[in-house]
C-alpha cells in the first residue's frame, strides 16, 4: 500500500498511525480496504481540523460504513489514541484531551472485540464465561415462576466470523415458496403479454418486442419459539446469537421467548450490534432460567400474536425439551392449534441427542402428534450445530411418528 | 456566487444561514465531502432532515437541485436516459415523405429525454447541481450496481452517442432509511454519516429556525417531552419533522402549554403507530408527562 506519497506530513507519522489504527479495527472485524487508509489520510490532510473531536469526526466518516460499527469505532478510537505516547505527542496540534473515562457497571458493546484486537494476548486468558448453570435446576420442569435477570458474555470477533461462516452454509427447511404473482425478468421466460403490448405503444405499435416474466419466490416469515426456563438455560446465549444472526439474513423473523411467560424480542434482535442486541433481550426478559409453563405460554401465543405474525405461511421453529407439567387436555388443544395455523411447526430438542431417548415425558408425548418435524440437535454449544439441525429438507427421520410407535415406547 | 466552504466552521455557517441546525460532527462530514468531491452517504430514521440537507445545500450554494427518487423497479430508462422512439418515428416518415434519404442517424440528443442521472452530469464549471439520490435502500441491487459507475467516474455511456462525462461532478448526497444494506462497494466510494435525533439543546434551536412563532416557554416543553418520548420503547421514534410538526399544530390551536388532554387531542402528529399511540394513553403515558413538567420546573 502506497501512503508513503502523502507530502502533508513529511515524517509521515500521523499516515502511518492511521494505518495501524485502521489495522486495529480490521482486526476487531470491521470491513476495511487499503483505500480507505489513503482516503483517511487525504481526509486529515485536507486541514481544518481544530481539535481531537474534528480528528474523530473525520476518520469517522471514511472509515465507519454501517451503523453498527459506530460502538467498534469509538471504543477502539478511545483506546488506541491514548495508549500510545507517541501518538498523544504527535497528536497535539489536534489538542491531545484524554478521553474522560467513567467507571461503569457494564461493559461497552463490542469492547471485547476491541480490546482483542488491540491485546490479543492478554484477553486470550479471559476467554468468555458461559453463564451459570444451575445444576440442580437443569432437566427438571417447574412452574415455579422466578424472575431472573442474566448478563450475557460479549462475542469475540472470532465467534462472529464463525457464526456468519455457519449461516452461509445453511439452508432452512423451507426456504423459499413460489407465489402466484408474477414478476418481469431479463432473460428467456415466460412471455408477459400485458407488459408486451404496452411497450409496443412506446413505438406506436410498430416494433413488438418480446418481454417476459416469471412466477415470484419469497421467503416465508419464520417464527420462532424458544424455550428458555432452567432446564434450557445453558444453551440460550447460542440461540440468541443464532437468533440474530437468523433476523439479519431473512427478512420476516419474529421471536418469541417463553418461561414462564412469552416475550417478544424482534425487535431487540433487530438492533445490528450482537452485543446491544443480546443486553437488551436481557433485559427484556424477566424470566430467565425459571419454570416452564408451555401451555400457558402458547395459549397466550395463539391469543395475541398468531394471527399477526403467522400469516403468509410461515414457518415455526420451536425450540424446547418439551419437559412440561400443565394439563395435557390444554397442552395439546394449544399445539394443534398452533399446528394448524402454520405451514410447518419444526420442534428442535436437545435431549434427543442421548442416546436412548424415549419419549416417554408427559408433555413430550402430548406434543409430539402436533409437529411436522421432530429434529435433533447434536451439539447446542455452537451455532455451527443449530445451523447443521436445522438446514436441510425434510427426511424421513424427522418424523415424530417414528417416537410415537408403541414398541419404541415399551422399550 | 456562493462559493463552496472553506472550513468546517464556514460549512457550520453556511448551514446555519439557511436555517439548518447542524451539529459538528455532520458539519466536518459535509465539509470533507465537498472538498474532496466525494459522495455524502447518509443514513438514519425517517424524519431527521437528511432529504432536508440536499435542499438547503441547493439554496445556500445556489445550484439546482436534481433529484432521484428511487423505488423497486427503477430501471435505467427512468433513471439515465430514454430515446424518444415517437419523435424518432415521426422524423423518419417526415424524411421519408419529403424525400430526404436516410441521412442522418436519428439517434441525437434532440432525441433524447435526459433522466435525472444524466442531467446531473450537465454542470458548467463552479454550477454543477446537487444530485440527491433519496431512498437508496428502495431500489434494487442490480440498480445499486449501475450507480457505481456514475459515482466514481460521473460519467455514464450511450451506446448510440458514447461516452457523457461531467465537465464538473455534481455533488452528491445519498440517503437511505436502512430497510436493507446497500453494498460495501457502493459504501466505499463515500463518505457516512449517520444522522442521529438531536439532542435537546440543538432540537430547540431547529425549532426556533422553522417555526419562528412558537413561543419559548412551549418550545421547551415540546422539547423535552419529544426527547423523553425517544427513551421510552416504541415502535417508531417520533423524529424532528413530526417535532415541527407538533409544534406547529399546537401554535395552531392556540396552546400555551402542554396538558394532557392536549397531548391525546393531538398524538397522532407525533406517533403514528396504534400501539405507540395506546402505549402513551396509558398510565405510564400520563406520567411521563407530569415528569417532563416537574423537570422543567425544577430547572
Amino acid at each position: 500500500m502506497n501512503v508513503g506519497n502523502i507530502k502533508a506530513n513529511p515524517d509521515g507519522r500521523l499516515a502511518e498511525n492511521i494505518l495501524y489504527f485502521a489495522r486495529t479495527l480490521r482486526a476487531a472485524g470491521m470491513k476495511l480496504g487499503p483505500s480507505a487508509v489513503v482516503d483517511c489520510v487525504r481526509a486529515v490532510e485536507q486541514g481544518g481540523i481544530s481539535d481531537r473531536d474534528d480528528f474523530y469526526w473525520t476518520l469517522h466518516c471514511v472509515l465507519v460504513t454501517r451503523k453498527e460499527d459506530r460502538q467498534v469505532f469509538d471504543q477502539a478510537f478511545k483506546l488506541f489514541w491514548r495508549s500510545r505516547e507517541l501518538v498523544e505527542k504527535m497528536l497535539q496540534m489536534f489538542s491531545p484531551m484524554m478521553a474522560d473515562d467513567k467507571p461503569r457497571e457494564k461493559p461497552d458493546a463490542a469492547e471485547a472485540r476491541v480490546s482483542q484486537a488491540l491485546f490479543p494476548e492478554e484477553s486470550k486468558q479471559q476467554e468468555f464465561e458461559r453463564p451459570e448453570i444451575e445444576v440442580d435446576a437443569s432437566f427438571t420442569a417447574s412452574a415455579r415462576e422466578v424472575l431472573r435477570e442474566k448478563d450475557f458474555a460479549q462475542m469475540s470477533a472470532a465467534e462472529l466470523a464463525m457464526a456468519r461462516q455457519a449461516m452461509s452454509k445453511m439452508r432452512l427447511p423451507v426456504a423459499e415458496v413460489v407465489t402466484r404473482r408474477f414478476k418481469s425478468v431479463n432473460r428467456v421466460a415466460r412471455i408477459d403479454p400485458r407488459k408486451m403490448l404496452a411497450k409496443s405503444m412506446r413505438t406506436g405499435g410498430d416494433l413488438v418486442l418480446p418481454q417476459f416474466r416469471e412466477q415470484k419466490r419469497k421467503e416465508p416469515p419464520v417464527v420462532i419459539l424458544a424455550d428458555i426456563s432452567g432446564s434450557m438455560s445453558q444453551y440460550s446465549r447460542t440461540f440468541l446469537h443464532f437468533f440474530h444472526a437468523l433476523s439479519e439474513n431473512r427478512r420476516h423473523v419474529h421471536t418469541f421467548l417463553f418461561g414462564t411467560r412469552l416475550t417478544n424480542v424482534t425487535r431487540q434482535l433487530r438492533n445490528k450490534d450482537i452485543d446491544v442486541a443480546l443486553q437488551e433481550c436481557a433485559d427484556a426478559v424477566e424470566d430467565w432460567s425459571g419454570g416452564t409453563r408451555i401451555a400457558e405460554t402458547l395459549h397466550e401465543f395463539n391469543r395475541l400474536w398468531s394471527r399477526r405474525v403467522l400469516g403468509q405461511g410461515a414457518i415455526v421453529l420451536m425450540i424446547t425439551d418439551g419437559l412440561e407439567r400443565s394439563e395435557d387436555l390444554e397442552l395439546a388443544h394449544e399445539m394443534d392449534r398452533l399446528h394448524r395455523s402454520c405451514r410447518r411447526l419444526i420442534w428442535l430438542n436437545p435431549l434427543l441427542r442421548f442416546d436412548g431417548f424415549r419419549a416417554a415425558a408427559k408433555g413430550i408425548r402430548t406434543m409430539l402428534p402436533h409437529v411436522d418435524e421432530f429434529r435433533p440437535v447434536h451439539s447446542l454449544d455452537a451455532l455451527s450445530g443449530l445451523c447443521s439441525a436445522l438446514g436441510g429438507s425434510y427426511q424421513s427421520k424427522y418424523d415424530p411418528s417414528n417416537w410415537m410407535r408403541s414398541d419404541i415406547l415399551a422399550a | 456566487m456562493p462559493t463552496i466552504p472553506a472550513s468546517i466552521d464556514a460549512t457550520e455557517e453556511l448551514l446555519a444561514s439557511e436555517g439548518y441546525v447542524a451539529d459538528r460532527s455532520f458539519a466536518t462530514v459535509l465539509y470533507l465531502a465537498l472538498k474532496m468531491g466525494r459522495p455524502l452517504f447518509l443514513e438514519g430514521e425517517a424524519g431527521v432532515g437528511k432529504t432536508e440537507i440536499a435542499k438547503v445545500l441547493s439554496s445556500a450554494l445556489d445550484r439546482p437541485l436534481v433529484r432521484l427518487q428511487c423505488y423497486e423497479g427503477l430501471d435505467v430508462s427512468s433513471a439515465v436516459y430514454e430515446w424518444n422512439y415517437a419523435a424518432q418515428m415521426v422524423e423518419i416518415r417526415q424524411r421519408e415523405a419529403g424525400g430526404v434519404g436516410a441521412g442522418d442517424s436519428v439517434f441525437d440528443e434532440r432525441f433524447l429525454i435526459k433522466r435525472p442521472l444524466l442531467k446531473a452530469l450537465e454542470g458548467k464549471p463552479g454550477k454543477s447541481p446537487i444530485l440527491l439520490i433519496d431512498e437508496l435502500d428502495r431500489t434494487d441491487e442490480a440498480f445499486e450496481a449501475f450507480l457505481l459507475e456514475i459515482l466514481s467516474d460521473f460519467q455514464v455511456t450511450i451506446p448510440e452517442l458514447g461516452t457523457i462525462k461531467a465537465e464538473e461532478p455534481p455533488i452528491v448526497i445519498i440517503t437511505t432509511n436502512r430497510t436493507r444494506e446497500i453494498h460495501d462497494a457502493l459504501k466505499r466510494r463515500c463518505l457516512y454519516h449517520w444522522v442521529d435525533y438531536p439532542d435537546a439543546e440543538r432540537e430547540l434551536e431547529i425549532i426556533h429556525s422553522k417555526v419562528p412563532g412558537c413561543e419559548e416557554s412551549l418550545s421547551r416543553e415540546i422539547v423535552a417531552y419529544v426527547q423523553r418520548l425517544r427513551q421510552v420503547d416504541l415502535f417508531k421514534n417520533p423524529g424532528v419533522a413530526e417535532t415541527l410538526d407538533w409544534a406547529s399544530a399546537l401554535i395552531e390551536l392556540d396552546k400555551v402549554a402542554i396538558d394532557p388532554e392536549t397531548v391525546s387531542d393531538t398524538i397522532g402528529v407525533l406517533l403514528k403507530y396504534q400501539d405507540d399511540i395506546a402505549k402513551i394513553e396509558s398510565a405510564e403515558g400520563q406520567d411521563i408527562l407530569k415528569e417532563v413538567k416537574l423537570e422543567l420546573a425544577s430547572a
